[in-house]
């Protein structure tokens, strides 16, 4: 245990320590021109105190952060809209509802690929593209046209984080239902097995570890589409919304609590597979 | 006079590779009756595996004519008149070893009690009994193949195919899985077709030794086996044995110079 924890707390240190030292740097010159204008002049010990209590700073220390994340998520109801707890919410359903959404197309296209030649041909060039179209540019227009024919809430968002976690699921999954090499098919022919049994009995068991390493991928992916699909809302609920409304007033201690959230619900996700995986690999006889 | 199980008339396999044609096999005459042990040996590329690949209608000869039972090697497969032990065991590795075997079984579509029974019978027959609930992982490479020899014979179909089983196997192993093979057979009364490039393997186990040659792959000699089908390991040392395996090694000399003059 402290073997392990030992090299991890010195990471951790080195990073706090890096990002004190930035909002140092970053926020002194607000210190000195603040000073200035006053015209009172600060010893380096006042501008460092200075540069880590700002209300705005261009760079808020660790500190800040923390005190702005307990008190939006542990002394605010989660109902409130203050809380972080209740945005975030409103970003993990959508995020949840596409990846679900991604993973079971994604699935589907890699089924259809290993086994529909014509699939095979023409899918994966589109799937391709889909993923070179910058999501930021796509994200308002699903928006728009899902709006103009009635459909808001949380569905817009849920397509546009299914829009970019189908991608890994297909690329995983079509990499695992191949992965049987041709001696495993060809006992599987000594057997006159049909297709179908081919694909539950050897193919599908087979892509499982492949298909849990793409389904953390995209879950993650997931998160930034939800996160992405919440900016041209109106900026109204979610940790888009706080993200958007953190930059329009300034509010970096905001935005930043924000983005601490973000990764701590991306790491929670992955984590949560991480452990479906291990169980079912377990049941499955293949971890060892 | 009993149909053969195997018979092949002028049989003609040519592959169209990127480097141009390839003739795998070349006017192939071989006649296997039922209940015999029947190796294959030979250096590689003389076609041996293809051969044992034609039967299973893994592959398609290009001309000639095979029978399997009396059937097209097509018809045969589908009538599921083999069973066939690769090179490495494949075994599915989220799979018991009692999973493994009942694969075939799952295919085939046996009713379940009957599942059951037989896959203890063919552990029984390997020596696997007890281990029908472990992993691939937890069993050593020659309990694996042997694993996968159960599999084969799960459906108990007539005939067994086998390329090269021990290949991978260090020789005590293997000396050791030749011996229970052979008692297998015994006991079973399976015609056996047997890839191998290992003469003495060879000679312990057959009844007849097909000698082939590479480019093209062809048929150099065939030999009819005096041995007894008793076979202690000792038998090994026996001047009989020894003249059998001299044959082979003349066999497989005068197909490797015949290869180079042509």
């Amino acid at each position: 245990m402290i073997r392990k924890s030992v090299p991890v707390l010195t990471i951790v240190a080195l990073i706090l320590g890096l990002w004190y030292l930035g909002a140092w740097g970053m926020n002194r010159q607000w210190a000195l021109d603040q000073a200035a204008r006053a015209e009172v002049t600060l010893s380096e010990a006042e501008i460092f105190v200075d540069t880590m209590s700002q209300d705005r700073p261009k760079l808020p220390a660790p500190h800040q952060v923390a005190v702005e994340l307990w008190e939006t998520v542990a002394m605010k109801s989660p109902t409130s809209r203050r809380s972080l707890l209740f945005h975030g919410w409103i970003t993990l359903s959508a995020t949840l509802a596409g990846f679900a959404i991604g993973a079971v197309a994604g699935m589907l296209l890699a089924v259809g690929i290993v086994h529909n030649r014509a699939m095979d041909m023409s899918v994966m060039p589109w799937a391709i593209a889909s993923q070179t179209i910058p999501i930021l540019a796509i994200a308002p227009m699903i928006i728009v046209v899902l709006n103009s024919v009635g459909v808001s809430g949380l569905l817009p968002k849920a397509l546009i984080s299914a829009y970019l976690s189908f991608f890994p699921v297909v690329v995983g999954m079509v990499k695992g239902l191949r992965a049987p090499d041709a001696m495993q098919l060809d006992l599987l022919r000594t057997y006159n097995a049909s297709a179908s049994q081919g694909f539950w009995k050897l193919r599908l068991p087979a892509s499982l570890p492949y298909l849990f390493a793409s389904l953390k991928i995209a879950i993650a992916a997931s998160l930034v589409g939800a996160i992405v699909g919440e900016l041209p809302t109106g900026a109204v609920r979610g940790l888009g919304a706080r993200l958007l409304a953190g930059s329009y007033y300034g509010q970096t201690v905001q935005i930043w609590s924000a983005l601490i959230g973000a990764a701590v619900l991306a790491g929670l996700m992955v984590g949560a597979i991480g452990l479906m995986e291990r169980q079912v690999l377990k049941r499955m006889g293949m971890a060892r | 006079m009993q149909t053969p199980v195997i018979e092949a008339r002028g049989l003609d396999l040519t592959f169209q590779t990127n480097d141009g044609p390839v003739q795998a096999l070349s006017n192939i005459d071989l006649t296997i009756e039922r209940g015999e042990f029947v190796s294959f040996i030979g250096p590689s590329g003389c076609g041996k595996t293809t051969f044992l690949r034609c039967v299973a209608a893994l592959e398609t000869p290009t001309g000639g004519s095979l029978t399997v039972n009396g059937l097209s090697p097509e018809a045969a497969r589908q009538a599921r008149s083999y069973g066939y032990v690769f090179q490495a065991a494949g075994l599915y590795p989220w799979r018991t070893i009692a999973g493994n075997v009942r694969l075939p079984l799952e295919i085939m579509g046996f009713p379940r009690a009957e599942m059951t029974e037989r896959v203890a019978r063919v552990l029984d027959l390997v020596e696997l009994t007890g281990f029908g609930q472990k992993f691939p992982w937890q069993l050593s490479g020659g309990m694996q193949q042997r694993a996968s020899i159960a599999r084969a014979l799960a459906f108990d179909a007539d005939i067994l195919l086998m390329d090269e089983p021990f290949g991978a196997l260090d020789e005590i192993v293997r000396d050791h899985l030749n011996e229970q093979l052979l008692a297998l057979w015994a006991r079973t009364d399976k015609t056996i077709g047997f890839v191998t490039h290992s003469i003495p393997e060879a000679v312990y186990l057959s009844t007849k030794i097909v000698v082939m040659s590479p480019r093209p792959g062809r048929i150099a000699d065939i030999i009819d086996s005096p041995l007894p089908r008793e076979r202690p390991l000792d038998i090994r040392d026996s001047p009989e044995f020894i003249a059998v395996a001299h044959r082979v090694r003349e066999g497989l000399r005068a197909g490797l110079q015949g290869a180079e003059a042509a």
